[in-house]
């Protein structure tokens, strides 16, 4: 069992775990992992709280209907997991800031919250707008050589790359 | 394929659990639910996230592959168009290098205690979809059509056995994860 109390395994030991854990999904439930269209249905559900039914005329929420469904069990248990392995290595810890963000831009708490708020909204933003994120189109969609999902990994990079040099060499 | 076990309804969000506690365990063994790795690879000085994609893609791709040919998964390839993969992949990159997260590490994040990822990150992507969801009628009818190619796939736009071009590949990415290391990345 020490190897769960590890804190790091090696990338080619995760990327195949990962890539199992996808195979799985389409055999056992011919579905393709993904996580952002979890979000939407979540959004949905909370617009339903102030709304009302009215939301399910929304014509995107009628091609993602505000449920509960396998994808969004498959995101909650993201956030288990991850629990479950750092507390099994140590690394636990409640923190706002981020190591590196805080070698940069200091220990302020709003400022890193600001920033990270917007890069969340242009997150979840563009990846409705792409229809995936870095595991729908970025490993499960580039796996099955679709060409939405490798033109959209590649500009999920490009965006990136060009986002974080700005941030950190510009500032 | 396992048809009558796709069609139950609560054993399938159970597999969907158990996988996404197995996904998040993974991610976060791999040190992607870390601000500072995933800012690293997109800053060019560490390659975990490379690396983790890489093998996921290659491990996968062969996998799916073998099940489809034996006859236990269908592929289900995302419809795209340029207007909708191009322009929301780079609106989705900005915010990528912005947050530091994508929507999976995020909740990794999450997991493992870091509240930026939370008040921030979730937050924030929470509201990005449905800030789409109240644009999508408007541009469902536009820049979401512009240069549709639907649901392709390499093998169809070749018109080759998908075998074909999962060998290429596979050798390619092998290749290029090696390349990396000999790099000393």
């Amino acid at each position: 069992m020490d190897i769960l109390m590890l804190e790091r395994w090696s990338p080619y030991t995760v990327g195949i775990g990962i890539g199992a854990i996808v195979i799985l999904g389409f055999l056992f439930s011919d579905k393709t992992l993904g996580c952002s269209t979890a979000f939407a249905r979540t959004s949905g559900m909370i617009e339903k709280i102030f709304k009302g039914s009215r939301v399910k005329e929304k014509s995107y929420y009628k091609k993602f209907a505000p449920v509960v469904d396998w994808e969004w069990m498959l995101v909650l248990g993201v956030v288990i997991g991850a629990f479950l392995s750092s507390l099994l290595s140590g690394e636990f810890s409640l923190h706002f800031n981020p190591a590196k963000w805080e070698e940069t831009f200091g220990s302020g708490i709003p400022l890193r919250f600001m920033v990270a708020l917007i890069g969340g909204v242009l997150l979840g933003f563009g990846s409705r707008w792409a229809g995936g994120c870095t595991s729908g189109h970025g490993i499960t969609g580039t796996m099955q050589l679709a060409v939405s999902s490798w033109i959209a990994s590649i500009c999920f990079f490009i965006g990136g790359i060009v986002t974080a040099v700005i941030i950190f060499k510009a500032f | 394929m396992l048809t009558n076990l796709h069609s139950q309804k609560k054993p399938q969000l159970g597999i969907g659990l158990i996988l996404g506690i197995l996904f998040g365990f993974f991610l976060q063994k791999g040190g992607v639910t870390n601000y500072d790795v995933i800012i690293s690879q997109l800053l060019f000085n560490d390659f975990t996230v490379v690396k983790i994609m890489l093998t996921a893609m290659l491990t996968g791709m062969i996998g799916v592959h073998i099940l489809r040919s034996l006859g236990f998964a269908e592929l289900h390839p995302k419809p795209g168009s340029f207007g909708m993969s191009a322009i929301g992949g780079l609106i989705f990159g900005v915010g990528f290098g912005t947050l530091g997260y994508c929507p999976g590490t995020v909740m990794g994040a999450v997991g493992e205690g870091n509240l930026d990822a939370l008040f921030g990150g979730v937050a924030g992507i929470l509201i990005g979809a449905a800030v789409f969801a109240a644009l999508y009628p408007k541009l469902e009818k536009g820049v979401l059509l512009k240069g549709a190619f639907g649901t392709m796939t390499f093998p169809e736009v070749f018109k080759v056995n998908p075998w074909i071009l999962v060998a290429p590949v596979s050798i390619m990415v092998i290749v290029l994860l090696f390349w990396i290391e000999k790099s000393g990345f």
